[in-house]
Protein backbone atom coordinates (compact mmCIF):
# COMPACT_ATOMS: atom_id res chain seq x y z
CA UNK A 1 0.00 0.00 0.00
CA UNK A 2 1.33 3.30 -0.80
CA UNK A 3 2.23 5.53 2.29
CA UNK A 4 0.11 8.59 1.73
CA UNK A 5 0.71 12.22 3.19
CA UNK A 6 -1.43 14.94 4.01
CA UNK A 7 -0.10 18.53 2.37
CA UNK A 8 -1.19 21.38 4.98
CA UNK A 9 -2.43 24.42 2.83
CA UNK A 10 -3.30 27.81 3.97
CA UNK A 11 -6.32 29.52 1.97
CA UNK A 12 -6.58 32.96 2.79
CA UNK A 13 -6.76 35.05 4.93
CA UNK A 14 -6.08 37.39 1.64
CA UNK A 15 -8.15 35.08 -1.22
CA UNK A 16 -11.08 36.24 -3.08
CA UNK A 17 -14.02 33.45 -2.05
CA UNK A 18 -13.43 33.68 1.18
CA UNK A 19 -15.45 36.51 1.08
CA UNK A 20 -13.11 38.54 3.29
CA UNK A 21 -10.57 38.15 5.98
CA UNK A 22 -11.10 34.46 6.59
CA UNK A 23 -7.98 32.12 7.23
CA UNK A 24 -8.74 28.25 6.53
CA UNK A 25 -6.23 25.99 7.42
CA UNK A 26 -6.50 22.69 5.19
CA UNK A 27 -5.38 19.11 5.63
CA UNK A 28 -5.36 17.85 2.28
CA UNK A 29 -5.15 13.81 1.03
CA UNK A 30 -4.29 14.52 -2.82
CA UNK A 31 -7.49 17.01 -3.41
CA UNK A 32 -9.21 15.74 -0.64
CA UNK A 33 -10.12 17.62 2.48
CA UNK A 34 -8.93 15.78 5.52
CA UNK A 35 -9.25 18.71 8.10
CA UNK A 36 -10.27 22.01 7.79
CA UNK A 37 -9.50 24.41 10.69
CA UNK A 38 -10.57 28.32 10.37
CA UNK A 39 -8.82 31.45 11.85
CA UNK A 40 -11.12 34.07 12.41
CA UNK A 41 -10.59 37.20 14.41
CA UNK A 42 -8.54 39.34 11.48
CA UNK A 43 -11.32 41.53 11.68
CA UNK A 44 -12.39 41.82 15.95
CA UNK A 45 -12.37 45.35 16.59
CA UNK A 46 -14.37 45.15 19.78
CA UNK A 47 -17.39 46.46 18.56
CA UNK A 48 -19.38 44.64 21.72
CA UNK A 49 -17.27 46.53 24.42
CA UNK A 50 -17.21 50.03 22.05
CA UNK A 51 -21.20 49.79 22.20
CA UNK A 52 -20.72 49.49 25.83
CA UNK A 53 -19.26 52.88 25.54
CA UNK A 54 -21.74 54.77 23.42
CA UNK A 55 -25.55 56.04 24.51
CA UNK A 56 -28.19 53.53 23.02
CA UNK A 57 -28.92 55.92 19.90
CA UNK A 58 -25.16 56.29 18.89
CA UNK A 59 -24.35 52.52 19.45
CA UNK A 60 -26.84 52.10 16.50
CA UNK A 61 -23.96 53.14 14.18
CA UNK A 62 -21.72 50.47 15.04
CA UNK A 63 -24.68 48.11 14.71
CA UNK A 64 -24.68 48.56 10.42
CA UNK A 65 -20.51 48.10 10.24
CA UNK A 66 -21.13 44.27 11.54
CA UNK A 67 -22.89 42.90 8.82
CA UNK A 68 -22.10 45.86 6.30
CA UNK A 69 -24.06 43.73 3.79
CA UNK A 70 -27.48 44.06 5.71
CA UNK A 71 -27.16 47.48 7.61
CA UNK A 72 -30.66 47.95 7.66
CA UNK A 73 -31.58 44.74 9.48
CA UNK A 74 -28.45 45.01 11.95
CA UNK A 75 -30.12 48.34 13.39
CA UNK A 76 -33.58 46.78 12.87
CA UNK A 77 -32.69 43.57 15.39
CA UNK A 78 -30.58 46.41 17.94
CA UNK A 79 -33.40 48.63 18.12
CA UNK A 80 -36.38 45.80 18.74
CA UNK A 81 -34.47 44.50 21.59
CA UNK A 82 -33.68 48.32 23.53
CA UNK A 83 -37.41 48.63 22.84
CA UNK A 84 -38.55 45.48 24.53
CA UNK A 85 -36.73 47.21 27.37
CA UNK A 86 -37.71 50.19 26.94
CA UNK A 87 -41.99 48.56 26.13
CA UNK A 88 -41.70 51.60 22.95
CA UNK A 89 -44.92 51.19 20.47
CA UNK A 90 -44.03 51.63 17.24
CA UNK A 91 -46.95 53.73 15.36
CA UNK A 92 -47.79 51.33 12.01
CA UNK A 93 -46.09 53.64 9.46
CA UNK A 94 -43.05 53.29 11.35
CA UNK A 95 -43.34 49.25 11.43
CA UNK A 96 -44.68 49.29 7.56
CA UNK A 97 -41.08 51.60 6.52
CA UNK A 98 -39.33 48.49 8.82
CA UNK A 99 -40.73 45.70 6.64
CA UNK A 100 -39.93 47.78 3.38
CA UNK A 101 -36.30 48.63 4.12
CA UNK A 102 -35.40 45.23 5.65
CA UNK A 103 -36.99 43.38 2.47
CA UNK A 104 -35.44 45.55 0.34
CA UNK A 105 -32.08 45.13 2.16
CA UNK A 106 -32.76 41.39 2.31
CA UNK A 107 -32.81 40.94 -1.94
CA UNK A 108 -29.94 43.73 -1.74
CA UNK A 109 -27.83 40.86 0.41
CA UNK A 110 -28.84 37.95 -1.35
CA UNK A 111 -28.03 39.49 -4.94
CA UNK A 112 -24.24 40.36 -3.37
CA UNK A 113 -24.78 36.48 -2.22
CA UNK A 114 -25.62 35.09 -6.12
CA UNK A 115 -22.95 37.17 -7.53
CA UNK A 116 -20.14 36.34 -5.48
CA UNK A 117 -20.83 32.63 -5.20
CA UNK A 118 -21.75 31.89 -9.05
CA UNK A 119 -18.26 34.09 -8.91
CA UNK A 120 -16.46 31.63 -6.76
CA UNK A 121 -17.58 28.71 -9.01
CA UNK A 122 -16.75 30.00 -12.18
CA UNK A 123 -20.07 32.06 -13.35
CA UNK A 124 -18.65 35.38 -14.11
CA UNK A 125 -21.57 37.32 -15.85
CA UNK A 126 -24.01 36.27 -13.29
CA UNK A 127 -22.12 39.14 -10.94
CA UNK A 128 -21.73 41.96 -13.62
CA UNK A 129 -25.78 41.57 -13.59
CA UNK A 130 -26.72 41.46 -10.14
CA UNK A 131 -24.29 44.53 -8.89
CA UNK A 132 -26.49 46.58 -11.52
CA UNK A 133 -29.74 45.63 -9.56
CA UNK A 134 -27.90 45.87 -6.08
CA UNK A 135 -26.95 49.47 -7.10
CA UNK A 136 -30.75 49.81 -8.12
CA UNK A 137 -31.56 49.51 -4.14
CA UNK A 138 -28.99 51.24 -3.05
CA UNK A 139 -29.74 54.36 -4.62
CA UNK A 140 -33.13 53.67 -3.41
CA UNK A 141 -31.52 53.60 0.68
CA UNK A 142 -29.62 56.97 -0.78
CA UNK A 143 -32.72 58.36 -1.58
CA UNK A 144 -34.11 57.62 1.44
CA UNK A 145 -31.41 57.98 4.01
CA UNK A 146 -28.24 59.29 2.45
CA UNK A 147 -26.34 56.22 2.80
CA UNK A 148 -25.77 53.43 0.74
CA UNK A 149 -23.89 50.54 2.58
CA UNK A 150 -24.52 51.76 6.90
CA UNK A 151 -27.55 53.95 6.89
CA UNK A 152 -28.16 53.83 10.65
CA UNK A 153 -32.08 54.51 9.49
CA UNK A 154 -33.90 52.69 11.72
CA UNK A 155 -33.86 54.35 14.96
CA UNK A 156 -34.75 52.95 18.64
CA UNK A 157 -38.56 54.67 18.51
CA UNK A 158 -39.21 54.41 14.95
CA UNK A 159 -36.73 55.74 11.91
CA UNK A 160 -35.00 58.17 11.23
CA UNK A 161 -37.03 60.08 8.54
CA UNK A 162 -40.10 59.75 6.80
CA UNK A 163 -39.78 58.45 3.27
CA UNK A 164 -39.38 61.18 0.89
CA UNK A 165 -41.97 61.88 -1.58
CA UNK A 166 -42.05 59.73 -4.55
CA UNK A 167 -40.00 57.39 -3.47
CA UNK A 168 -42.46 54.66 -2.68
CA UNK A 169 -43.77 55.18 -6.81
CA UNK A 170 -39.83 54.47 -7.78
CA UNK A 171 -39.69 51.01 -5.43
CA UNK A 172 -43.12 50.12 -6.82
CA UNK A 173 -42.08 50.19 -10.06
CA UNK A 174 -38.03 48.84 -9.73
CA UNK A 175 -39.58 45.42 -8.30
CA UNK A 176 -41.19 45.05 -11.39
CA UNK A 177 -38.20 45.10 -13.06
CA UNK A 178 -36.27 43.49 -10.88
CA UNK A 179 -38.88 40.67 -10.42
CA UNK A 180 -38.23 39.71 -14.63
CA UNK A 181 -34.58 40.07 -13.76
CA UNK A 182 -34.64 37.66 -10.73
CA UNK A 183 -35.84 35.46 -13.67
CA UNK A 184 -32.88 36.23 -15.69
CA UNK A 185 -30.76 34.96 -13.10
CA UNK A 186 -32.51 31.31 -12.85
CA UNK A 187 -32.50 31.07 -16.48
CA UNK A 188 -28.63 31.75 -16.14
CA UNK A 189 -27.66 29.39 -13.59
CA UNK A 190 -30.89 27.19 -12.80
CA UNK A 191 -30.15 24.73 -15.99
CA UNK A 192 -26.44 25.83 -16.01
CA UNK A 193 -24.77 22.11 -16.45
CA UNK A 194 -21.83 23.78 -14.84
CA UNK A 195 -23.62 25.13 -12.15
CA UNK A 196 -25.60 22.16 -11.25
CA UNK A 197 -22.22 20.01 -11.21
CA UNK A 198 -20.74 22.21 -9.03
CA UNK A 199 -23.93 22.78 -6.10
CA UNK A 200 -26.16 19.06 -6.95
CA UNK A 201 -25.33 16.87 -3.71
CA UNK A 202 -22.16 19.27 -2.96
CA UNK A 203 -22.10 20.01 0.59
CA UNK A 204 -24.76 18.30 2.19
CA UNK A 205 -26.14 19.38 5.65
CA UNK A 206 -28.89 17.45 6.99
CA UNK A 207 -31.45 19.19 9.68
CA UNK A 208 -30.12 17.37 12.69
CA UNK A 209 -26.75 18.49 12.03
CA UNK A 210 -27.60 21.69 11.32
CA UNK A 211 -29.45 22.40 14.18
CA UNK A 212 -26.93 20.72 16.46
CA UNK A 213 -24.11 23.32 15.25
CA UNK A 214 -26.38 26.62 15.22
CA UNK A 215 -26.91 27.20 11.73
CA UNK A 216 -29.97 29.16 10.69
CA UNK A 217 -30.97 30.79 7.37
CA UNK A 218 -31.01 29.79 4.29
CA UNK A 219 -28.81 26.66 5.36
CA UNK A 220 -31.30 25.38 7.61
CA UNK A 221 -34.12 26.03 5.63
CA UNK A 222 -32.31 23.96 2.43
CA UNK A 223 -32.21 21.11 4.59
CA UNK A 224 -36.03 21.20 5.23
CA UNK A 225 -36.64 23.08 8.44
CA UNK A 226 -38.82 26.13 8.38
CA UNK A 227 -37.58 28.30 10.66
CA UNK A 228 -37.84 31.50 9.43
CA UNK A 229 -38.28 34.02 12.60
CA UNK A 230 -40.60 36.03 10.77
CA UNK A 231 -42.78 33.24 10.51
CA UNK A 232 -42.24 31.77 13.62
CA UNK A 233 -42.18 34.93 15.88
CA UNK A 234 -43.55 37.93 14.23
CA UNK A 235 -41.67 41.20 14.72
CA UNK A 236 -42.76 44.29 13.13
CA UNK A 237 -46.17 43.29 11.80
CA UNK A 238 -44.86 40.60 9.68
CA UNK A 239 -48.21 38.83 10.49
CA UNK A 240 -50.18 40.59 8.52
CA UNK A 241 -48.31 39.78 5.12
CA UNK A 242 -48.67 37.07 2.82
CA UNK A 243 -45.73 35.11 2.51
CA UNK A 244 -43.97 31.58 1.76
CA UNK A 245 -41.36 30.68 3.99
CA UNK A 246 -39.52 28.39 0.98
CA UNK A 247 -37.83 24.88 2.35
CA UNK A 248 -35.62 22.59 0.60
CA UNK A 249 -34.95 19.03 1.42
CA UNK A 250 -31.67 17.25 0.62
CA UNK A 251 -29.71 20.10 2.29
CA UNK A 252 -27.31 20.60 -0.82
CA UNK A 253 -25.66 23.86 -2.22
CA UNK A 254 -28.25 23.60 -4.54
CA UNK A 255 -31.16 23.57 -2.59
CA UNK A 256 -29.82 26.50 -0.42
CA UNK A 257 -29.51 28.02 -4.03
CA UNK A 258 -33.16 27.63 -4.94
CA UNK A 259 -34.27 28.28 -1.12
CA UNK A 260 -32.39 31.62 -1.61
CA UNK A 261 -34.22 32.57 -4.85
CA UNK A 262 -37.23 32.13 -4.11
CA UNK A 263 -36.67 34.29 -0.56
CA UNK A 264 -36.08 37.16 -2.96
CA UNK A 265 -39.49 36.67 -4.54
CA UNK A 266 -41.41 36.07 -1.68
CA UNK A 267 -39.40 39.62 -0.57
CA UNK A 268 -40.86 41.49 -3.56
CA UNK A 269 -44.04 39.94 -2.67
CA UNK A 270 -44.07 41.69 0.88
CA UNK A 271 -42.56 45.15 -0.68
CA UNK A 272 -45.55 44.89 -3.17
CA UNK A 273 -48.14 44.27 -0.27
CA UNK A 274 -46.46 47.14 2.10
CA UNK A 275 -46.74 49.31 -0.40
CA UNK A 276 -50.20 49.19 -0.96
CA UNK A 277 -51.07 48.66 2.89
CA UNK A 278 -48.63 51.58 3.98
CA UNK A 279 -50.36 53.16 6.16
CA UNK A 280 -50.36 57.35 6.79
CA UNK A 281 -49.84 59.03 10.23
CA UNK A 282 -46.52 59.60 12.31
CA UNK A 283 -43.38 57.05 12.03
CA UNK A 284 -41.75 57.59 15.27
CA UNK A 285 -42.89 56.45 18.78
CA UNK A 286 -44.54 59.64 20.35
CA UNK A 287 -42.50 60.14 23.15
CA UNK A 288 -40.27 62.79 23.76
CA UNK A 289 -38.30 61.27 26.08
CA UNK A 290 -36.59 58.79 23.45
CA UNK A 291 -37.07 60.13 20.16
CA UNK A 292 -36.03 63.02 18.68
CA UNK A 293 -38.47 65.89 17.82
CA UNK A 294 -38.90 67.46 14.24
CA UNK A 295 -36.53 69.98 13.47
CA UNK A 296 -39.40 72.82 13.18
CA UNK A 297 -39.98 72.56 16.30
CA UNK A 298 -36.84 72.46 17.56
CA UNK A 299 -36.52 76.08 16.04
CA UNK A 300 -39.69 77.42 17.66
CA UNK A 301 -40.89 75.57 20.12
CA UNK A 302 -38.67 75.54 23.76
CA UNK A 303 -39.35 72.47 25.03
CA UNK A 304 -38.40 69.98 21.77
CA UNK A 305 -35.63 72.23 21.89
CA UNK A 306 -34.66 71.08 25.34
CA UNK A 307 -35.80 67.47 24.67
CA UNK A 308 -33.49 68.16 21.31
CA UNK A 309 -30.53 68.78 23.48
CA UNK A 310 -30.57 66.57 26.43
CA UNK A 311 -31.21 63.82 23.99
CA UNK A 312 -28.17 64.32 21.53
CA UNK A 313 -25.63 65.60 24.63
CA UNK A 314 -26.84 62.71 27.32
CA UNK A 315 -29.25 59.73 25.72
CA UNK A 316 -32.24 58.50 27.26
CA UNK A 317 -32.14 56.09 30.47
CA UNK A 318 -33.26 52.78 29.78
CA UNK A 319 -35.26 50.88 32.91
CA UNK A 320 -32.43 48.08 33.89
CA UNK A 321 -33.25 44.57 32.68
CA UNK A 322 -32.28 42.51 29.87
CA UNK A 323 -34.00 41.57 26.70
CA UNK A 324 -33.62 39.62 23.76
CA UNK A 325 -34.95 40.44 20.25
CA UNK A 326 -34.02 38.48 17.14
CA UNK A 327 -34.85 39.12 13.60
CA UNK A 328 -34.69 36.70 10.18
CA UNK A 329 -31.21 38.59 8.61
CA UNK A 330 -30.26 37.42 5.21
CA UNK A 331 -27.91 35.14 6.73
CA UNK A 332 -30.15 33.68 9.21
CA UNK A 333 -30.89 34.47 13.15
CA UNK A 334 -29.83 37.85 14.02
CA UNK A 335 -29.98 38.52 17.67
CA UNK A 336 -29.26 41.39 19.88
CA UNK A 337 -28.86 40.91 23.84
CA UNK A 338 -29.20 43.67 25.75
CA UNK A 339 -28.51 44.15 29.14
CA UNK A 340 -29.45 47.61 31.14
CA UNK A 341 -28.17 48.88 34.71
CA UNK A 342 -30.92 51.96 33.89
CA UNK A 343 -27.99 54.64 32.39
CA UNK A 344 -27.66 55.97 28.96
CA UNK A 345 -25.50 53.67 28.11
CA UNK A 346 -25.83 49.55 27.53
CA UNK A 347 -24.31 47.62 30.07
CA UNK A 348 -23.95 44.98 27.77
CA UNK A 349 -24.57 44.24 24.37
CA UNK A 350 -24.35 40.87 22.69
CA UNK A 351 -24.61 40.24 18.54
CA UNK A 352 -26.00 36.59 18.39
CA UNK A 353 -24.33 36.79 14.59
CA UNK A 354 -25.38 33.94 12.37
CA UNK A 355 -22.71 34.21 10.13
CA UNK A 356 -20.30 33.53 13.46
CA UNK A 357 -22.18 29.84 13.73
CA UNK A 358 -23.14 29.22 10.25
CA UNK A 359 -19.12 29.39 9.33
CA UNK A 360 -18.60 26.76 12.44
CA UNK A 361 -20.14 24.53 10.05
CA UNK A 362 -17.69 25.01 7.68
CA UNK A 363 -15.04 21.88 8.59
CA UNK A 364 -18.25 19.60 9.44
CA UNK A 365 -19.40 20.10 5.46
CA UNK A 366 -16.31 19.98 3.81
CA UNK A 367 -14.57 17.42 5.43
CA UNK A 368 -13.95 14.76 2.97
CA UNK A 369 -15.04 16.74 0.26
CA UNK A 370 -13.03 17.87 -2.40
CA UNK A 371 -10.77 21.54 -2.26
CA UNK A 372 -12.93 22.49 -4.75
CA UNK A 373 -15.61 21.85 -3.35
CA UNK A 374 -14.41 24.33 0.19
CA UNK A 375 -14.60 27.49 -2.37
CA UNK A 376 -18.54 26.29 -3.07
CA UNK A 377 -19.20 26.03 1.06
CA UNK A 378 -18.02 28.62 2.07
CA UNK A 379 -20.28 30.40 -0.61
CA UNK A 380 -23.25 28.99 0.26
CA UNK A 381 -22.91 29.76 3.59
CA UNK A 382 -23.21 33.38 2.58
CA UNK A 383 -20.81 35.22 5.58
CA UNK A 384 -19.55 38.16 6.48
CA UNK A 385 -16.33 38.74 8.32
CA UNK A 386 -17.35 41.77 9.54
CA UNK A 387 -20.17 40.03 11.58
CA UNK A 388 -18.29 36.98 12.76
CA UNK A 389 -15.17 39.16 14.15
CA UNK A 390 -17.27 42.06 15.12
CA UNK B 1 -32.11 40.23 39.50
CA UNK B 2 -31.31 36.61 40.00
CA UNK B 3 -29.42 35.57 43.18
CA UNK B 4 -27.38 32.49 43.84
CA UNK B 5 -28.52 31.74 47.13
CA UNK B 6 -30.83 28.66 46.97
CA UNK B 7 -34.24 28.08 48.85
CA UNK B 8 -36.08 31.05 46.66
CA UNK B 9 -37.25 29.11 44.02
CA UNK B 10 -40.65 30.87 42.68
CA UNK B 11 -43.91 28.14 42.19
CA UNK B 12 -43.79 27.21 38.80
CA UNK B 13 -45.69 29.05 36.29
CA UNK B 14 -47.89 28.14 33.24
CA UNK B 15 -45.09 29.17 30.69
CA UNK B 16 -41.98 27.03 31.75
CA UNK B 17 -44.66 24.77 33.48
CA UNK B 18 -43.19 21.72 32.01
CA UNK B 19 -39.51 22.44 31.76
CA UNK B 20 -39.27 23.05 35.65
CA UNK B 21 -41.37 19.72 36.14
CA UNK B 22 -38.95 18.16 34.33
CA UNK B 23 -35.81 19.29 35.45
CA UNK B 24 -37.12 19.11 38.85
CA UNK B 25 -37.82 15.46 38.72
CA UNK B 26 -34.62 14.62 37.16
CA UNK B 27 -31.97 17.40 38.71
CA UNK B 28 -33.35 17.94 42.00
CA UNK B 29 -31.17 20.64 43.07
CA UNK B 30 -30.09 21.82 39.75
CA UNK B 31 -32.83 25.19 39.41
CA UNK B 32 -31.93 27.92 41.70
CA UNK B 33 -33.93 30.34 40.14
CA UNK B 34 -36.91 31.54 37.66
CA UNK B 35 -37.73 34.79 36.11
CA UNK B 36 -40.59 35.35 33.69
CA UNK B 37 -41.39 38.55 31.74
CA UNK B 38 -44.21 36.83 29.16
CA UNK B 39 -44.80 40.27 27.62
CA UNK B 40 -41.68 40.45 26.31
CA UNK B 41 -41.05 36.79 25.37
CA UNK B 42 -38.38 36.44 28.03
CA UNK B 43 -37.76 33.58 30.19
CA UNK B 44 -34.92 32.45 32.46
CA UNK B 45 -33.65 29.87 34.50
CA UNK B 46 -30.80 29.77 36.84
CA UNK B 47 -29.33 26.69 37.48
CA UNK B 48 -26.15 25.44 39.41
CA UNK B 49 -22.91 25.53 37.26
CA UNK B 50 -21.85 22.20 37.66
CA UNK B 51 -25.30 20.39 36.37
CA UNK B 52 -25.68 22.84 33.24
CA UNK B 53 -24.56 19.72 31.04
CA UNK B 54 -26.99 17.33 32.67
CA UNK B 55 -29.69 20.88 32.31
CA UNK B 56 -29.07 20.92 28.32
CA UNK B 57 -29.00 16.96 27.81
CA UNK B 58 -32.22 17.16 29.63
CA UNK B 59 -33.48 20.07 27.69
CA UNK B 60 -32.34 18.20 24.62
CA UNK B 61 -33.01 15.06 24.75
CA UNK B 62 -36.76 15.21 26.59
CA UNK B 63 -39.27 14.82 23.77
CA UNK B 64 -42.03 17.00 25.31
CA UNK B 65 -38.98 19.74 25.68
CA UNK B 66 -36.93 19.72 22.66
CA UNK B 67 -35.13 22.69 22.56
CA UNK B 68 -32.55 20.85 19.48
CA UNK B 69 -31.05 24.32 19.01
CA UNK B 70 -28.03 26.30 21.25
CA UNK B 71 -28.64 29.37 19.54
CA UNK B 72 -25.82 31.15 21.59
CA UNK B 73 -23.42 31.26 24.53
CA UNK B 74 -22.71 34.67 25.64
CA UNK B 75 -21.53 36.12 29.26
CA UNK B 76 -22.28 39.31 30.83
CA UNK B 77 -19.50 40.30 33.58
CA UNK B 78 -21.01 42.05 36.89
CA UNK B 79 -17.19 42.60 39.18
CA UNK B 80 -19.48 43.90 42.12
CA UNK B 81 -20.99 40.20 42.78
CA UNK B 82 -18.93 37.37 44.35
CA UNK B 83 -19.73 35.32 41.67
CA UNK B 84 -19.17 37.97 38.62
CA UNK B 85 -19.85 36.53 35.90
CA UNK B 86 -23.20 35.27 34.15
CA UNK B 87 -22.90 32.86 31.71
CA UNK B 88 -26.13 32.86 29.57
CA UNK B 89 -27.54 29.99 27.18
CA UNK B 90 -29.83 30.44 24.95
CA UNK B 91 -31.73 27.41 23.93
CA UNK B 92 -34.72 27.58 20.95
CA UNK B 93 -36.55 25.06 20.38
CA UNK B 94 -38.39 24.68 16.81
CA UNK B 95 -41.01 21.95 17.60
CA UNK B 96 -42.66 24.11 20.34
CA UNK B 97 -41.29 27.64 18.94
CA UNK B 98 -40.12 28.75 22.49
CA UNK B 99 -36.81 30.42 23.43
CA UNK B 100 -35.70 29.56 26.76
CA UNK B 101 -32.52 31.43 28.55
CA UNK B 102 -30.34 29.50 31.29
CA UNK B 103 -28.44 31.30 33.34
CA UNK B 104 -25.10 29.88 35.19
CA UNK B 105 -23.06 32.37 37.88
CA UNK B 106 -19.47 31.53 38.14
CA UNK B 107 -16.37 33.31 40.41
CA UNK B 108 -13.24 34.29 38.66
CA UNK B 109 -11.27 30.95 38.41
CA UNK B 110 -14.47 29.01 38.65
CA UNK B 111 -14.75 26.34 35.97
CA UNK B 112 -17.83 25.61 34.01
CA UNK B 113 -19.01 22.05 32.69
CA UNK B 114 -18.82 22.64 28.62
CA UNK B 115 -22.11 21.59 26.60
CA UNK B 116 -20.21 21.25 23.02
CA UNK B 117 -20.56 17.69 23.82
CA UNK B 118 -24.20 17.94 23.26
CA UNK B 119 -24.47 20.98 21.24
CA UNK B 120 -21.63 21.20 18.31
CA UNK B 121 -22.68 25.26 18.65
CA UNK B 122 -21.54 25.91 22.10
CA UNK B 123 -18.05 24.90 20.19
CA UNK B 124 -16.79 28.49 19.00
CA UNK B 125 -19.41 30.35 21.34
CA UNK B 126 -18.13 29.04 24.48
CA UNK B 127 -14.23 29.81 22.70
CA UNK B 128 -15.08 33.35 22.25
CA UNK B 129 -16.63 33.70 26.22
CA UNK B 130 -13.01 31.97 27.02
CA UNK B 131 -11.24 34.57 24.97
CA UNK B 132 -13.12 38.01 25.85
CA UNK B 133 -14.11 36.79 29.26
CA UNK B 134 -12.04 34.31 31.10
CA UNK B 135 -14.53 31.91 31.97
CA UNK B 136 -13.20 28.56 32.17
CA UNK B 137 -15.25 25.86 30.34
CA UNK B 138 -14.33 22.54 31.71
CA UNK B 139 -13.88 19.60 29.14
CA UNK B 140 -13.84 21.84 25.98
CA UNK B 141 -12.05 20.09 23.36
CA UNK B 142 -10.15 22.74 21.49
CA UNK B 143 -9.90 25.76 23.76
CA UNK B 144 -8.07 28.01 21.56
CA UNK B 145 -8.14 31.63 21.33
CA UNK B 146 -10.93 32.72 19.24
CA UNK B 147 -11.05 36.19 17.77
CA UNK B 148 -7.63 37.99 20.14
CA UNK B 149 -4.38 37.46 18.65
CA UNK B 150 -2.45 34.66 20.72
CA UNK B 151 -0.63 36.73 22.50
CA UNK B 152 -3.18 39.12 23.66
CA UNK B 153 -3.18 39.66 26.99
CA UNK B 154 -6.18 40.09 29.12
CA UNK B 155 -9.79 39.77 28.89
CA UNK B 156 -11.37 42.43 26.86
CA UNK B 157 -14.99 42.62 27.82
CA UNK B 158 -14.12 42.55 31.15
CA UNK B 159 -15.84 45.32 32.99
CA UNK B 160 -12.19 46.51 34.71
CA UNK B 161 -10.37 46.30 31.33
CA UNK B 162 -9.63 49.77 29.73
CA UNK B 163 -11.78 50.96 26.40
CA UNK B 164 -8.19 51.79 24.69
CA UNK B 165 -6.43 48.59 25.79
CA UNK B 166 -3.47 47.74 28.03
CA UNK B 167 -0.74 48.14 25.70
CA UNK B 168 -0.58 48.61 21.68
CA UNK B 169 -1.20 45.26 20.35
CA UNK B 170 1.60 43.80 18.21
CA UNK B 171 0.74 40.95 16.19
CA UNK B 172 3.04 38.67 15.03
CA UNK B 173 6.22 39.28 16.74
CA UNK B 174 8.28 36.80 14.22
CA UNK B 175 7.65 34.25 11.39
CA UNK B 176 7.36 31.49 13.63
CA UNK B 177 4.01 32.72 15.01
CA UNK B 178 2.58 33.25 11.43
CA UNK B 179 2.51 29.75 10.90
Amino acid sequence: MAVTETLTMNMGPQHPSTHGVLRLVLDLDGETVVKAVPHIGYLHTGMEKTMENEPYQQAITITDRMDYLSGMNNNLAYCLAVEKLLDLEIPERGQAIRVLMSELQRIASHLLWIGAHAMDIGAMSVFLYSFREREMILNFFEEICGARLTPAYIRVGGVALDLPDGVEEKIAKSIAVLADRLDEYWTLLDENPIWRDRTVGVGYLKADDALRLGVTGPRLRAAGVPYDLRRVKPYCGYEKYDFVVPVGDSGDIFDSYRVRMEEMRQSLRIIEQVLITMPDGPCNADNPKVVLPPKERVFSDMEALIHHFILVTRGFPVPPGEAYAAIESPKGELGFYVASDGSEKPYRVRVRPPSFYNLSALPFISEGSMVSDVVAVIGSLDIVLGEIDR
Amino acid sequence: MADTEQGTVTPPTSHLQAELTKLRSAHPDAVLDVEEAPERDMFWITVRPRSIAAVAKTLRDDRALDYKLLSDVTCIDRPEREKRFNVIYNFYSVTHNKRLFVRVWVGEGDAVPTVSGLYASADWAEREVMDLFGVTFEGHPDPRKIVLPDDFEGHPLRKDFPLVGKRPVILFNNIKDIT
